[in-house]
Protein backbone atom coordinates (compact mmCIF):
# COMPACT_ATOMS: atom_id res chain seq x y z
CA UNK A 1 0.00 0.00 0.00
CA UNK A 2 1.25 3.50 -0.77
CA UNK A 3 2.30 5.21 2.45
CA UNK A 4 0.84 8.64 3.16
CA UNK A 5 3.53 10.29 5.24
CA UNK A 6 5.96 9.01 7.86
CA UNK A 7 4.44 8.54 11.31
CA UNK A 8 5.70 11.03 13.86
CA UNK A 9 6.23 9.74 17.38
CA UNK A 10 3.10 11.33 18.87
CA UNK A 11 0.92 9.75 16.21
CA UNK A 12 2.69 6.42 16.56
CA UNK A 13 2.11 6.43 20.33
CA UNK A 14 -1.51 7.38 19.83
CA UNK A 15 -1.92 4.59 17.33
CA UNK A 16 -0.53 2.12 19.84
CA UNK A 17 -3.04 3.15 22.50
CA UNK A 18 -5.78 2.99 19.89
CA UNK A 19 -4.79 -0.52 18.85
CA UNK A 20 -4.65 -1.63 22.48
CA UNK A 21 -8.34 -0.78 22.69
CA UNK A 22 -7.85 2.13 25.09
CA UNK A 23 -10.90 4.41 25.12
CA UNK A 24 -8.82 7.58 25.70
CA UNK A 25 -6.78 6.57 22.65
CA UNK A 26 -9.93 6.48 20.53
CA UNK A 27 -11.13 9.76 22.03
CA UNK A 28 -7.86 11.52 21.27
CA UNK A 29 -7.66 10.02 17.77
CA UNK A 30 -11.07 11.53 17.08
CA UNK A 31 -9.84 14.96 18.24
CA UNK A 32 -6.79 14.70 16.01
CA UNK A 33 -8.92 13.84 12.99
CA UNK A 34 -11.62 16.37 13.83
CA UNK A 35 -9.09 19.18 14.18
CA UNK A 36 -7.10 17.90 11.17
CA UNK A 37 -4.06 18.08 13.42
CA UNK A 38 -0.70 16.87 12.18
CA UNK A 39 -0.60 13.17 11.51
CA UNK A 40 -4.34 12.79 10.97
CA UNK A 41 -3.97 11.44 7.46
CA UNK A 42 -1.53 8.71 8.38
CA UNK A 43 -3.69 7.87 11.37
CA UNK A 44 -6.75 7.36 9.17
CA UNK A 45 -4.68 5.58 6.57
CA UNK A 46 -3.49 3.04 9.13
CA UNK A 47 -6.85 2.57 10.81
CA UNK A 48 -8.77 2.17 7.56
CA UNK A 49 -6.38 -0.37 6.08
CA UNK A 50 -8.69 -3.29 6.88
CA UNK A 51 -11.61 -1.78 4.96
CA UNK A 52 -15.03 -1.02 6.44
CA UNK A 53 -16.46 -3.65 8.80
CA UNK A 54 -19.05 -1.88 10.93
CA UNK A 55 -22.72 -1.63 10.13
CA UNK A 56 -23.33 2.09 9.82
CA UNK A 57 -26.81 3.38 10.50
CA UNK A 58 -27.65 7.05 9.97
CA UNK A 59 -30.52 8.73 11.78
CA UNK A 60 -31.75 12.02 10.38
CA UNK A 61 -34.83 14.21 10.51
CA UNK A 62 -36.06 17.64 11.58
CA UNK A 63 -35.15 19.20 14.96
CA UNK A 64 -37.12 17.75 17.85
CA UNK A 65 -38.19 14.61 15.99
CA UNK A 66 -36.62 12.49 18.70
CA UNK A 67 -33.46 11.41 16.92
CA UNK A 68 -31.34 11.31 20.09
CA UNK A 69 -33.98 9.41 22.05
CA UNK A 70 -34.39 6.94 19.22
CA UNK A 71 -30.63 6.47 18.95
CA UNK A 72 -30.49 5.86 22.71
CA UNK A 73 -33.34 3.35 22.51
CA UNK A 74 -31.72 1.57 19.55
CA UNK A 75 -28.32 1.49 21.28
CA UNK A 76 -29.96 -0.08 24.35
CA UNK A 77 -31.51 -2.80 22.22
CA UNK A 78 -28.24 -3.49 20.40
CA UNK A 79 -26.57 -3.88 23.78
CA UNK A 80 -29.19 -6.44 24.75
CA UNK A 81 -28.01 -8.36 21.69
CA UNK A 82 -24.48 -7.94 23.02
CA UNK A 83 -23.37 -5.68 20.18
CA UNK A 84 -20.96 -2.89 21.07
CA UNK A 85 -22.15 0.44 19.74
CA UNK A 86 -20.39 3.62 18.71
CA UNK A 87 -22.51 6.76 18.49
CA UNK A 88 -21.63 9.99 16.70
CA UNK A 89 -24.04 12.82 17.43
CA UNK A 90 -23.75 16.04 15.47
CA UNK A 91 -25.10 19.42 16.58
CA UNK A 92 -24.72 22.77 14.83
CA UNK A 93 -21.91 25.28 15.26
CA UNK A 94 -23.07 28.87 15.56
CA UNK A 95 -22.03 30.77 12.43
CA UNK A 96 -21.80 33.90 14.58
CA UNK A 97 -19.64 32.85 17.52
CA UNK A 98 -18.12 29.65 16.17
CA UNK A 99 -19.23 27.99 19.40
CA UNK A 100 -21.62 25.10 19.81
CA UNK A 101 -23.86 23.64 22.48
CA UNK A 102 -23.79 19.88 22.11
CA UNK A 103 -26.74 18.45 23.98
CA UNK A 104 -27.37 15.04 22.50
CA UNK A 105 -25.87 13.27 25.52
CA UNK A 106 -28.75 14.57 27.66
CA UNK A 107 -31.04 11.99 26.00
CA UNK A 108 -28.41 9.28 26.29
CA UNK A 109 -27.64 9.37 30.01
CA UNK A 110 -29.20 5.98 30.61
CA UNK A 111 -26.73 4.28 28.30
CA UNK A 112 -23.72 6.53 28.82
CA UNK A 113 -22.08 4.42 31.53
CA UNK A 114 -22.24 1.20 29.55
CA UNK A 115 -18.63 0.34 28.68
CA UNK A 116 -19.90 -1.22 25.44
CA UNK A 117 -21.14 2.15 24.24
CA UNK A 118 -18.99 5.05 23.12
CA UNK A 119 -20.67 8.38 22.45
CA UNK A 120 -18.99 11.31 20.78
CA UNK A 121 -20.56 14.71 20.16
CA UNK A 122 -19.42 16.73 17.18
CA UNK A 123 -20.06 20.32 16.15
CA UNK A 124 -20.63 20.96 12.44
CA UNK A 125 -17.85 23.59 12.33
CA UNK A 126 -19.24 25.31 9.27
CA UNK A 127 -20.21 22.24 7.30
CA UNK A 128 -23.72 22.50 5.83
CA UNK A 129 -24.65 18.94 4.92
CA UNK A 130 -26.09 17.91 8.31
CA UNK A 131 -22.80 16.36 9.40
CA UNK A 132 -19.48 17.82 10.50
CA UNK A 133 -16.69 17.98 7.91
CA UNK A 134 -14.99 14.96 9.47
CA UNK A 135 -17.95 12.89 10.74
CA UNK A 136 -17.33 10.25 8.08
CA UNK A 137 -13.73 9.97 9.20
CA UNK A 138 -14.78 9.68 12.85
CA UNK A 139 -17.11 6.83 11.91
CA UNK A 140 -14.13 5.13 10.25
CA UNK A 141 -12.18 5.49 13.49
CA UNK A 142 -14.97 3.87 15.51
CA UNK A 143 -15.15 1.12 12.90
CA UNK A 144 -11.39 0.60 13.03
CA UNK A 145 -11.51 0.57 16.83
CA UNK A 146 -13.78 -2.44 16.60
CA UNK A 147 -17.34 -1.24 17.09
CA UNK A 148 -19.46 -3.58 14.94
CA UNK A 149 -22.29 -1.04 14.91
CA UNK A 150 -22.05 2.72 14.52
CA UNK A 151 -25.06 5.00 14.84
CA UNK A 152 -24.75 8.44 13.30
CA UNK A 153 -27.14 11.18 14.34
CA UNK A 154 -27.26 14.25 12.12
CA UNK A 155 -28.17 17.77 13.15
CA UNK A 156 -31.86 18.57 12.87
CA UNK A 157 -32.26 18.83 9.14
CA UNK A 158 -34.55 20.70 6.79
CA UNK A 159 -34.64 19.77 3.15
CA UNK A 160 -31.13 19.83 1.82
CA UNK A 161 -28.81 18.43 4.45
CA UNK A 162 -28.39 15.03 2.91
CA UNK A 163 -24.77 14.21 3.48
CA UNK A 164 -25.72 11.33 5.76
CA UNK A 165 -26.00 9.12 2.67
CA UNK A 166 -22.26 9.47 2.26
CA UNK A 167 -21.65 8.20 5.79
CA UNK A 168 -24.22 5.47 6.43
CA UNK A 169 -25.18 2.13 4.88
CA UNK A 170 -28.76 2.48 6.08
CA UNK A 171 -30.49 5.85 6.42
CA UNK A 172 -33.40 6.14 8.83
CA UNK A 173 -35.48 9.30 8.40
CA UNK A 174 -37.39 10.22 11.55
CA UNK A 175 -40.47 12.41 11.30
CA UNK A 176 -43.15 13.36 13.81
CA UNK A 177 -46.82 14.23 13.26
CA UNK A 178 -45.84 17.87 13.75
CA UNK A 179 -43.32 17.73 10.89
CA UNK A 180 -46.01 18.75 8.44
CA UNK A 181 -47.67 16.73 5.75
CA UNK A 182 -45.89 14.38 3.41
CA UNK A 183 -45.66 17.12 0.80
CA UNK A 184 -42.88 18.56 2.92
CA UNK A 185 -41.01 15.31 2.69
CA UNK A 186 -41.77 14.95 -1.01
CA UNK A 187 -40.38 18.31 -2.04
CA UNK A 188 -36.89 16.97 -2.28
CA UNK A 189 -34.27 15.26 -0.37
CA UNK A 190 -35.58 13.35 2.62
CA UNK A 191 -37.89 11.27 0.45
CA UNK A 192 -35.03 10.27 -1.75
CA UNK A 193 -32.51 9.37 0.92
CA UNK A 194 -34.68 7.30 3.27
CA UNK A 195 -34.12 3.57 3.41
CA UNK A 196 -36.57 3.43 6.29
CA UNK A 197 -39.12 6.02 7.42
CA UNK A 198 -40.02 6.28 11.08
CA UNK A 199 -42.92 8.29 12.41
CA UNK A 200 -41.84 8.86 16.01
CA UNK A 201 -44.05 10.08 18.86
CA UNK A 202 -46.67 7.94 17.18
CA UNK A 203 -49.04 8.30 20.14
CA UNK A 204 -49.73 11.86 19.07
CA UNK A 205 -52.64 12.89 16.90
CA UNK A 206 -51.94 12.98 13.20
CA UNK A 207 -49.47 10.13 13.12
CA UNK A 208 -51.76 7.71 11.28
CA UNK A 209 -52.43 10.36 8.66
CA UNK A 210 -48.72 11.04 8.19
CA UNK A 211 -47.99 7.33 7.84
CA UNK A 212 -50.67 7.03 5.17
CA UNK A 213 -49.44 10.09 3.29
CA UNK A 214 -45.87 8.88 3.39
CA UNK A 215 -46.89 5.49 2.03
CA UNK A 216 -48.81 7.16 -0.79
CA UNK A 217 -45.89 9.42 -1.58
CA UNK A 218 -43.61 6.40 -1.69
CA UNK A 219 -46.01 4.66 -4.06
CA UNK A 220 -45.98 7.76 -6.25
CA UNK A 221 -42.26 7.52 -6.48
CA UNK A 222 -42.44 3.88 -7.36
CA UNK A 223 -45.11 4.52 -9.97
CA UNK A 224 -47.87 2.61 -8.24
CA UNK A 225 -49.83 5.41 -6.64
CA UNK A 226 -53.20 3.86 -7.35
CA UNK A 227 -52.52 0.65 -5.54
CA UNK A 228 -54.23 1.41 -2.24
CA UNK A 229 -57.01 3.59 -3.58
CA UNK A 230 -60.38 1.88 -3.34
CA UNK A 231 -62.77 1.57 -6.29
CA UNK A 232 -64.17 4.95 -7.22
CA UNK A 233 -67.25 5.58 -9.40
CA UNK A 234 -67.38 1.88 -10.00
CA UNK A 235 -63.92 1.73 -11.51
CA UNK A 236 -61.08 0.27 -9.54
CA UNK A 237 -58.22 2.29 -10.94
CA UNK A 238 -55.64 0.00 -9.49
CA UNK A 239 -57.22 -2.93 -11.37
CA UNK A 240 -57.95 -0.94 -14.52
CA UNK A 241 -54.36 0.10 -14.89
CA UNK A 242 -52.97 -3.26 -13.96
CA UNK A 243 -52.67 -4.76 -17.39
CA UNK A 244 -50.65 -1.83 -18.58
CA UNK A 245 -47.97 -2.49 -16.04
CA UNK A 246 -45.75 -5.49 -16.28
CA UNK A 247 -45.05 -5.77 -12.57
CA UNK A 248 -47.17 -4.96 -9.59
CA UNK A 249 -44.30 -3.91 -7.39
CA UNK A 250 -45.21 -1.90 -4.30
CA UNK A 251 -43.19 1.15 -3.32
CA UNK A 252 -39.91 -0.28 -4.45
CA UNK A 253 -36.61 1.26 -5.22
CA UNK A 254 -35.46 0.39 -8.71
CA UNK A 255 -33.09 -2.10 -7.12
CA UNK A 256 -35.79 -3.83 -5.13
CA UNK A 257 -35.97 -2.45 -1.59
CA UNK A 258 -39.40 -1.21 -0.62
CA UNK A 259 -39.04 1.68 1.79
CA UNK A 260 -41.13 0.86 4.86
CA UNK A 261 -42.91 3.39 7.04
CA UNK A 262 -42.73 2.40 10.71
CA UNK A 263 -44.07 3.97 13.86
CA UNK A 264 -42.19 4.30 17.14
CA UNK A 265 -42.40 5.90 20.51
CA UNK A 266 -38.78 6.21 21.57
CA UNK A 267 -39.62 7.05 25.17
CA UNK A 268 -41.75 3.95 25.78
CA UNK A 269 -39.68 1.83 23.39
CA UNK A 270 -42.74 0.96 21.31
CA UNK A 271 -41.77 -0.10 17.81
CA UNK A 272 -38.02 0.02 18.46
CA UNK A 273 -37.58 -3.75 18.10
CA UNK A 274 -39.44 -3.67 14.82
CA UNK A 275 -37.18 -0.83 13.67
CA UNK A 276 -34.07 -2.85 14.53
CA UNK A 277 -35.43 -5.87 12.69
CA UNK A 278 -36.10 -3.70 9.66
CA UNK A 279 -32.57 -2.28 9.80
CA UNK A 280 -31.31 -5.89 9.81
CA UNK A 281 -33.52 -6.70 6.83
CA UNK A 282 -32.19 -3.71 4.97
CA UNK A 283 -28.69 -4.90 5.79
CA UNK A 284 -29.40 -8.34 4.33
CA UNK A 285 -30.84 -6.73 1.25
CA UNK A 286 -27.75 -4.51 0.88
CA UNK A 287 -25.49 -7.52 1.05
CA UNK A 288 -27.52 -9.81 -1.17
CA UNK A 289 -28.30 -7.26 -3.86
CA UNK A 290 -24.74 -6.04 -4.11
CA UNK A 291 -25.85 -2.55 -3.08
CA UNK A 292 -23.52 -2.54 -0.09
CA UNK A 293 -20.59 -2.88 -2.44
CA UNK A 294 -22.01 -0.16 -4.67
CA UNK A 295 -22.48 2.20 -1.73
CA UNK A 296 -19.03 1.49 -0.37
CA UNK A 297 -17.48 2.18 -3.76
CA UNK A 298 -19.41 5.44 -4.04
CA UNK A 299 -18.21 6.41 -0.58
CA UNK A 300 -14.61 5.58 -1.44
CA UNK A 301 -14.84 7.65 -4.59
CA UNK A 302 -16.37 10.56 -2.73
CA UNK A 303 -13.70 10.38 -0.06
CA UNK A 304 -10.86 10.41 -2.59
CA UNK A 305 -12.38 13.44 -4.28
CA UNK A 306 -12.79 15.19 -0.90
CA UNK A 307 -9.24 14.54 0.18
CA UNK A 308 -7.80 15.61 -3.16
CA UNK A 309 -9.95 18.76 -3.20
CA UNK A 310 -8.91 19.73 0.30
CA UNK A 311 -5.27 19.00 -0.41
CA UNK A 312 -5.29 20.99 -3.66
CA UNK A 313 -6.93 23.93 -1.92
CA UNK A 314 -4.31 23.85 0.78
CA UNK A 315 -1.51 23.67 -1.77
CA UNK A 316 -2.98 26.48 -3.84
CA UNK A 317 -3.59 29.04 -1.15
CA UNK A 318 -0.35 28.31 0.64
CA UNK A 319 1.66 29.62 -2.32
CA UNK A 320 2.72 33.24 -1.92
CA UNK A 321 2.59 33.75 -5.65
CA UNK A 322 -1.07 32.76 -5.71
CA UNK A 323 -1.95 34.94 -2.76
CA UNK A 324 -0.16 37.88 -4.46
CA UNK A 325 -2.14 37.32 -7.66
CA UNK A 326 -5.32 37.24 -5.57
CA UNK A 327 -4.55 40.56 -3.91
CA UNK A 328 -3.52 42.23 -7.18
CA UNK A 329 -6.61 40.82 -8.83
CA UNK A 330 -8.90 42.36 -6.22
CA UNK A 331 -7.37 45.79 -6.95
CA UNK A 332 -7.63 45.32 -10.70
CA UNK A 333 -11.25 44.30 -10.42
CA UNK A 334 -11.94 47.41 -8.32
CA UNK A 335 -10.23 49.46 -11.05
CA UNK A 336 -12.41 47.89 -13.70
CA UNK A 337 -9.45 46.31 -15.50
CA UNK A 338 -10.21 42.67 -14.76
CA UNK A 339 -13.06 40.39 -13.70
CA UNK A 340 -12.96 37.53 -11.16
CA UNK A 341 -12.88 35.15 -14.11
CA UNK A 342 -9.77 36.58 -15.74
CA UNK A 343 -7.99 36.72 -12.38
CA UNK A 344 -8.95 33.12 -11.60
CA UNK A 345 -7.72 32.08 -15.03
CA UNK A 346 -4.31 33.61 -14.30
CA UNK A 347 -4.10 31.88 -10.92
CA UNK A 348 -4.98 28.48 -12.38
CA UNK A 349 -2.40 28.97 -15.12
CA UNK A 350 0.25 29.66 -12.50
CA UNK A 351 -0.77 26.55 -10.57
CA UNK A 352 -0.59 24.36 -13.65
CA UNK A 353 2.71 25.71 -14.83
CA UNK B 1 -10.99 25.28 8.19
CA UNK B 2 -9.40 27.27 10.96
CA UNK B 3 -6.02 26.59 12.46
CA UNK B 4 -7.13 27.79 15.86
CA UNK B 5 -7.93 24.87 18.09
CA UNK B 6 -11.45 24.83 19.55
CA UNK B 7 -11.77 24.70 23.30
CA UNK B 8 -13.99 21.75 24.25
CA UNK B 9 -15.64 22.02 27.63
CA UNK B 10 -18.01 19.76 29.54
CA UNK B 11 -20.56 21.62 31.64
CA UNK B 12 -21.83 19.24 34.27
CA UNK B 13 -24.43 19.35 36.96
CA UNK B 14 -23.56 16.70 39.55
CA UNK B 15 -25.59 15.53 42.50
CA UNK B 16 -29.16 15.79 43.47
CA UNK B 17 -30.03 19.46 43.38
CA UNK B 18 -32.15 20.37 40.39
CA UNK B 19 -31.09 23.98 40.01
CA UNK B 20 -29.67 23.98 36.51
CA UNK B 21 -30.19 27.60 35.55
CA UNK B 22 -26.60 28.48 36.43
CA UNK B 23 -25.27 25.58 34.39
CA UNK B 24 -27.40 26.61 31.42
CA UNK B 25 -26.37 30.26 31.67
CA UNK B 26 -22.68 29.41 31.76
CA UNK B 27 -23.07 26.80 29.01
CA UNK B 28 -24.65 29.43 26.73
CA UNK B 29 -21.98 31.98 27.63
CA UNK B 30 -19.22 29.50 26.78
CA UNK B 31 -20.91 28.72 23.48
CA UNK B 32 -21.15 32.42 22.66
CA UNK B 33 -17.46 32.72 23.48
CA UNK B 34 -16.79 30.23 20.69
CA UNK B 35 -16.26 27.11 22.82
CA UNK B 36 -17.69 23.72 22.00
CA UNK B 37 -19.82 22.96 25.04
CA UNK B 38 -21.02 19.49 25.90
CA UNK B 39 -23.95 19.68 28.27
CA UNK B 40 -25.18 16.45 29.81
CA UNK B 41 -28.11 17.55 31.93
CA UNK B 42 -28.97 17.10 35.59
CA UNK B 43 -28.15 14.52 38.23
CA UNK B 44 -24.78 13.37 36.97
CA UNK B 45 -22.64 11.13 39.11
CA UNK B 46 -18.88 11.80 39.23
CA UNK B 47 -18.42 8.58 37.25
CA UNK B 48 -20.78 9.79 34.51
CA UNK B 49 -19.02 13.14 34.33
CA UNK B 50 -15.57 11.61 33.98
CA UNK B 51 -16.80 9.01 31.50
CA UNK B 52 -18.22 11.77 29.31
CA UNK B 53 -15.10 13.92 29.72
CA UNK B 54 -12.90 11.03 28.52
CA UNK B 55 -15.10 10.05 25.56
CA UNK B 56 -15.48 13.65 24.45
CA UNK B 57 -11.77 14.38 25.00
CA UNK B 58 -12.56 17.74 26.57
CA UNK B 59 -10.01 20.28 27.72
CA UNK B 60 -12.08 21.51 30.65
CA UNK B 61 -14.76 20.20 33.00
CA UNK B 62 -16.88 22.92 34.61
CA UNK B 63 -19.23 21.80 37.39
CA UNK B 64 -22.06 23.73 38.93
CA UNK B 65 -22.65 22.70 42.53
CA UNK B 66 -25.32 24.36 44.64
CA UNK B 67 -26.08 21.51 46.99
CA UNK B 68 -23.27 22.04 49.47
CA UNK B 69 -21.63 18.78 48.46
CA UNK B 70 -18.71 20.53 46.76
CA UNK B 71 -16.11 19.18 49.22
CA UNK B 72 -17.05 15.67 48.14
CA UNK B 73 -17.87 16.17 44.46
CA UNK B 74 -14.90 18.21 43.25
CA UNK B 75 -12.21 15.97 44.80
CA UNK B 76 -14.00 12.84 43.65
CA UNK B 77 -14.22 14.02 40.04
CA UNK B 78 -10.58 15.14 40.17
CA UNK B 79 -9.56 11.75 41.50
CA UNK B 80 -11.47 9.89 38.78
CA UNK B 81 -10.03 12.16 36.08
CA UNK B 82 -6.52 11.41 37.27
CA UNK B 83 -7.25 7.68 37.40
CA UNK B 84 -8.56 7.77 33.84
CA UNK B 85 -5.38 9.36 32.56
CA UNK B 86 -7.19 12.66 32.08
CA UNK B 87 -5.05 14.61 34.54
CA UNK B 88 -4.45 17.22 31.82
CA UNK B 89 -8.09 18.27 32.08
CA UNK B 90 -8.84 21.48 33.98
CA UNK B 91 -11.53 20.97 36.61
CA UNK B 92 -13.22 24.24 37.47
CA UNK B 93 -16.71 25.30 38.42
CA UNK B 94 -19.00 27.45 40.42
CA UNK B 95 -21.79 27.52 42.95
CA UNK B 96 -22.36 28.47 46.52
CA UNK B 97 -18.98 27.62 47.95
CA UNK B 98 -17.46 29.33 51.03
CA UNK B 99 -14.08 31.00 50.51
CA UNK B 100 -12.27 28.66 52.88
CA UNK B 101 -13.52 25.70 50.91
CA UNK B 102 -12.45 27.32 47.64
CA UNK B 103 -8.94 27.67 49.00
CA UNK B 104 -8.94 24.11 50.32
CA UNK B 105 -10.08 22.74 46.98
CA UNK B 106 -7.54 24.76 45.04
CA UNK B 107 -4.88 23.16 47.23
CA UNK B 108 -6.05 19.80 46.04
CA UNK B 109 -5.49 20.62 42.39
CA UNK B 110 -8.94 21.98 41.54
CA UNK B 111 -9.01 25.07 39.32
CA UNK B 112 -10.64 28.36 40.19
CA UNK B 113 -14.21 28.23 41.54
CA UNK B 114 -16.61 31.06 40.93
CA UNK B 115 -19.28 32.27 43.33
CA UNK B 116 -22.67 33.88 42.78
CA UNK B 117 -22.61 37.19 40.94
CA UNK B 118 -19.47 36.43 38.94
CA UNK B 119 -19.82 37.86 35.44
CA UNK B 120 -19.67 35.04 32.86
CA UNK B 121 -16.82 36.91 31.19
CA UNK B 122 -14.60 36.19 34.20
CA UNK B 123 -15.03 32.45 33.77
CA UNK B 124 -14.51 32.72 30.01
CA UNK B 125 -11.30 34.71 30.44
CA UNK B 126 -10.04 32.24 33.02
CA UNK B 127 -10.60 29.27 30.72
CA UNK B 128 -9.06 31.07 27.74
CA UNK B 129 -5.96 32.05 29.67
CA UNK B 130 -5.54 28.56 31.09
CA UNK B 131 -5.91 27.07 27.62
CA UNK B 132 -3.43 29.49 26.07
CA UNK B 133 -0.89 28.72 28.81
CA UNK B 134 -1.32 24.98 28.24
CA UNK B 135 -0.75 25.25 24.55
CA UNK B 136 2.29 27.47 24.59
CA UNK B 137 4.05 25.57 27.35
Amino acid sequence: MTPVEPLDTTTAELLERFRDGKIPGLARAISVVEGERSGFQSLLHTVMAGGPQAKRVGVTGPPGAGKSSLVAAAATSYRERDERVGVVAVDPTSPYSGGALLGDRIRMNDIAMDPGIFIRSMATRGSLGGLATTTKEVVDLMDGFGFPRVLIETVGVGQTELEITAAADTVVVVLVPESGDAIQAMKAGLMEIADIFVVNKADRPGSARLVKELRQALHLRAGSALKDIPAHHGVDLGQAMKKERTTDAPATEPEGWSVPVLTTNALTNDGVDKLLRTIDEHRSWLEESGQLEVRRRDRAEGRIRDVVNRELMRIAWRRDEVVDLLREGVEEIAGGEETPYSVARRIVEVLLR
Amino acid sequence: MSDERKIRILVAKPGLDGHDRGAKVIASAFRDAGFEVIYTGLHQTPEMIVNAAVQEDVDVVAMSVLSGAHMTLFPRVKELLDESGADHVLLTGGGIIPEDDVAALEERGIGRLFGPGTPTTAAIEYVREWFAAQNTA
